[in-house]
Formats: C-alpha cells, structure tokens, sequence
C-alpha cells in the first residue's frame, strides 16, 4: 500500500505542475489529517472486533459544542476542554451500550449516529454556524495555524501508536480482539478495555472535529458525517487492520488515507470527474480486503513471522 | 500403545506431605440443576492429582470455583490451612492459583512472549508506561529454556505453534510465577500426538517434582492419568465417588469400576439418581 501511495504521489507530481505546490499539499495534507484522525479510533476498535459508525457524526457534531458554549460566554480553551469531555462521553455511552447490553457495535453505534444527528438538526434547527474567532493563539492552535491539522494528526498518530503497539491497553487490545475468552481468563478487564476504546474514538473524533471546523470556519449540520466515518473506516481496512479483531495498524491507516487524499486531490486537478473518485475507493477497499484475508492465510501457513505488521 | 505404568513410585513418597489445600462442602447449583452437591477434596504440596467424571458431572464447576471464576453456594475452602474465598480469577491467582483451560487463554496474534506476560507485562515507568518488550523477551527465552520447552523463536504468534507447543507454552505461563503453589489444568492432553503429549506429561512431572507446585489435573482419558497422577478422584453427578493413590488401583480397577457404575446408572435410571 505504502508502494501504490509513493507511485500515485510520483505519478501525479510530474504529470501536473500543481500538484507539488506548497497550497496544494496542505490541502492534500487537510484531506488526509481528518480522515487519519478518526481512522486512528476506528483502529483501535477494529482491532478488538468492534467498530465505531458513530464517529463521523461526533466529527460534525461537536464543533457545535464548541461553538454554543463560546456564545454562553465560557473562553475559548475551557470549552474545547468541555467539548472533548462530551465527545469522550458519547464514547462512553457506545461503549457502554456494546458491553452492558451485549449489542453489536455495529447497531449501537448505528443507532447513535441518527441519535446524534437527529440531536444536532433538532439543536441547531438545521442552521449552519460560524465557529468562534478570538484572534488568540488557541485558534492557531487549534486549526487556523497553517500546519496545525497535521501537527495534530503526527501528534495523535505517535500517541495512539504507542498506546496500540507500545503499552499494556494496546496489548490488552489486541489481545481481547484475538480471543475474548482467553483474555478474559489471563485477567483482562475485556469491558473495561471495549469502553476505553470507544472513548478513544469518541476524544479524537471531537479532537480533529474542532480542527478541522476552526479551519474551515463555518460549521453545517447538514451533513451527518458519514464520509469521512467510511473514508476512515475504508483507510483503516486498506491499510491492513483486520476486521475481525487481533490486528491493527495506525501506520497502515495513515497510509490509506494518504493513497485517498492523493488520489482526490490528483484527479481534481487533472479534471478527472469526482465521481470516478468514488468508483476507484470501492475498488480499492475490495482488493485490499481480498489482499488482506489471502496475506493472513499466507502467514498463517508459514508461522507468520509478519504477525501484526500489514505490507 | 501406551501401557499403564504406576511405575513412578518415587512421586507416591511425597503423598503424606503437609495439605496446600481442602475442600468442605462445596455447594453449587444453577438454577435447579444441582451441579455439585458437596464436595470434600484434599490436595498435597507438589502432588498430581486427577479429576476424573463424566460430561456434565461437575468437573469443570469445581474447577471454575478454584479458580475465582464462580462462587461457591455452600462450603468451604483452606488454602494452606488458612479459609480463603476467591472474589475473581485475579484474586485466586495473588493466592498462587493458576488455571490452564482447555480452550487455550493463548492469544493467537500475539507473539509468544506476549502471550508468556499476559496481563503480567512489564513496562517502563509504572502502569501506563511502555512495554519493556526486551526484558520480557529476555524473561522468555530463559525461562522456556530452563522449562525444557523448546521453541525455535519467541516472536512468531501463537497461532503458528502446533497444539502441543501451545500447550506447554500455557503451561509455562500459568506456572511462570515463583508463587504459583497450585496449577489447574483442564484436559491437557486433548487432541495431542504422542510425542507432544509426552513433552507435557515431562513438563507437569517437572513442574510437581521440582518445583513443588501441586497440580490438579481434568481428563477423560484415564490411561493419560495414570502416567502422571499421583492421585485419581472421580465426581459423579456433583458427589466425590471415589479417591484413590494411583498405587494401589490400577488402569483396570478405575475403568471397571467407571463402566459397573455406569451400569448402574443406567439401570436405576436419571431421575433417581444422586446420593
């Protein structure tokens, strides 16, 4: 996958002269860091067999919370700090539903997402908003500065590579995604684990939510946030995290997203209509789905030595 | 092919040995279903013993009571002569109780060091710190290798090892600590070859001999029990219904003794039976 992302960034780089242009890589780069953000959560709860239809919305949504706040009149900072606690309360919610109620994550957080949505268009009457501008540094912290969306993604990035792959919740993660039963007789809280990850899901959604809505300025409650969800959700599986539980990667997902964001933006320039966009991500995700299950049956066969590394 | 030997006579001598643990009453119905309906068991420092009984006979109950997995309704239990009650599976194992079930607690995409500290682990800079994968890998080799269990590299998942691999690998875990006293393993030889089946029959010998650690063993198969059992227990319908050193029975004596009561069964019928 990594290959195809070099290729298609070498092949539209010398066929348009805008492509390497320093505008067109940051919005390259504000394409790519929103998708890769949320992908980042969708990782994790693949990872333990779960997923997360609800982030998206979370992603549109609470910039609004932001947004209602700063009008009440709480400063700017306090009430993206509220906000992510709201986000990571919704996380709480998912999670909680999956564990207590034996749900799948697929129609609890189905079902929040139109509960969520349907909140939001109730709230704001279906009105767009203008997120708030101080002119203070939190701003430029928090989306207007030029590299700040992907400051913010790298950052994550880092933090949820080490938490998957570097410490004991990663392991404990991965572990309850590859064998439930057997990581709850090893003593592993497994609910404990699934809730934490929803409300990672939940925190970095809000995260790049309030990113990318800064940056862009207005916030529209029309749009229930499904795209980029499966464009995450799409990046993630691309980039090698199984579906079935017990393998995830951040790397691979940024990848994925990477290989979106190149082929979005090339074809922009080169005219190609957008709507072939769409045509080839659906191609994309089943050739790396059937990648996938050919390359975990290969490693399983030969001892996998590859174990939870993706191509 | 495998002969009945009780030819092990050496693990026979340590059997009047200070008791590590005893069972009074145990007590557990589901429902209406009365599982175990009072059982007394006496297990010794470094003894083998095996629990033997049919499908549904209350086997896995007790051992899931052991292990802090479910409650006892009625009895009691002494762990070195001192009364204990097991809240979780973590609280029986601080007291040095470890289970080996038969579904395998191996994760199979995690690498076998991984598998080794599982929710054991060792990090850098407390809790939340970062895993200390070279001390732990470390820790692996050594301890495998000083178990006798050979495995050619400790970062292949465990999905890739053979069943018996697997299982010693499981093993190894659960008696990893220098505080486990008692090791529960459920069918640990199920659907095994020969050979790999002679690598966990050394491995529990090892284990009960050299390290002391006392082992209650689940199996069907009464010809795998008598090579590395010190002790057969039988349970039948929730009632301890025979206890006895492998010495002085035989291979024959349990199984005509299995068959004759399940005659008896049979003939008195299900709803009458019970004790």
């Amino acid at each position: 996958m990594f290959v195809v992302a070099v290729i298609l960034f070498v092949y539209f780089g010398a066929t348009s002269p805008q492509f390497l242009t320093e505008f067109n890589i940051v919005t390259l780069v504000d394409f790519i860091a929103p998708v890769a953000v949320i992908s980042f959560g969708e990782v994790m709860l693949l990872t333990l067999g779960e997923m997360d239809l609800s982030a998206g919305t979370i992603f549109i949504f609470m910039p609004f919370v932001t947004q209602a706040l700063f009008s009440a009149g709480v400063p700017l900072l306090v009430a993206i700090l509220i906000t992510l606690v709201v986000g990571a309360l919704i996380g709480v919610v998912n999670g909680l539903i999956v564990v207590v109620f034996g749900l799948p994550s697929f129609i609890t957080t189905l079902g929040t997402l139109f509960a969520l949505d349907g909140i939001m268009l109730v709230v704001t009457n279906a009105n767009e908003a203008t997120m708030p501008t101080t002119g203070t540094t939190v701003e430029k912290i928090f989306g207007l500065g030029r590299w700040s969306e992907i400051l913010w993604a790298l950052a994550m990035l880092i933090v949820m590579y080490l938490i998957l792959h570097r410490s004991r919740m990663g392991l404990h993660i991965t572990a309850t995604g590859g064998n439930r039963t057997g990581a709850a007789e090893a003593g592993i809280p497994v609910k404990r684990v699934i809730v934490w990850a929803f409300v990672m899901s939940g925190v970095l959604a809000t995260l790049v939510g309030i990113i990318d809505a800064t940056r862009v300025g207005t916030i529209d409650p029309g749009d229930p946030g499904t795209t980029e969800m499966f464009y995450a959700m799409a990046a993630a599986v691309i980039g090698g995290t199984a579906t079935t539980g017990g393998r995830g990667t951040q790397i691979g997902a940024v990848i994925g997203a990477t290989v979106f964001g190149i082929l979005y933006v090339g074809f922009t320039l080169k005219g190609i209509n957008a709507n072939a966009f769409v045509l080839i991500l659906g191609i994309a995700i089943l050739v790396a789905m059937a990648v996938n299950v050919q390359l975990s049956r290969v490693t399983q066969r030969r001892g996998g030595s590859k174990g939870r590394r993706s191509k | 092919m495998t002969t009945a030997t009780t030819s092990d006579s050496a693990a026979v001598e340590r059997h009047d040995t200070d008791e590590i643990l005893r069972l009074e009453g145990i007590h557990k119905s589901f429902g209406a279903v009365r599982v175990l309906q009072g059982i007394d068991m006496v297990l010794h420092r470094g003894e083998v013993l095996g629990l033997v009984g049919d499908n549904g006979a209350g086997k896995s109950t007790l051992v899931k009571i052991l292990t802090g997995f479910q409650r006892a309704d009625q009895g009691r239990i002494f762990l070195e002569g001192e009364q204990v009650r097991f809240s979780s599976v973590d609280d029986a194992r601080a007291h040095g109780i470890e289970t080996v079930y038969q579904d395998l607690a191996l994760i199979p995409q995690l690498s076998i060091f991984h598998n080794l500290f599982l929710n054991r682990e060792l990090t850098v800079g407390g809790r939340l710190g970062l895993l200390n994968n070279k001390r732990m890998r470390e820790l692996a080799r050594q301890y495998l290798t000083d178990m006798g269990v050979d495995i050619p590299t400790i970062e292949a998942p465990a999905q890739s090892l053979s069943g018996g691999q697997r299982q010693a690998i499981a093993v190894a875990r659960a008696s990893r600590r220098e505080d486990t006293k008692i090791l529960l393993l459920d069918e640990p030889l199920a659907a095994m070859g020969a050979r790999e089946a002679a690598l966990i029959i050394d491995l529990i010998k090892d284990l009960s001999r050299n390290r002391g650690v006392s082992i209650i063993v689940v199996d069907h198969n009464y010809t795998h029990l008598f090579e590395f059992c010190d002790r057969v227990t039988v349970i039948q319908q929730g009632v301890m219904t025979l206890d006895q050193r492998t010495a002085d029975t035989s291979l024959d004596e349990l199984m005509d003794y299995m068959v004759s009561q399940f005659r008896q069964q049979v003939a008195t019928g299900r709803a009458e039976r019970g004790h």
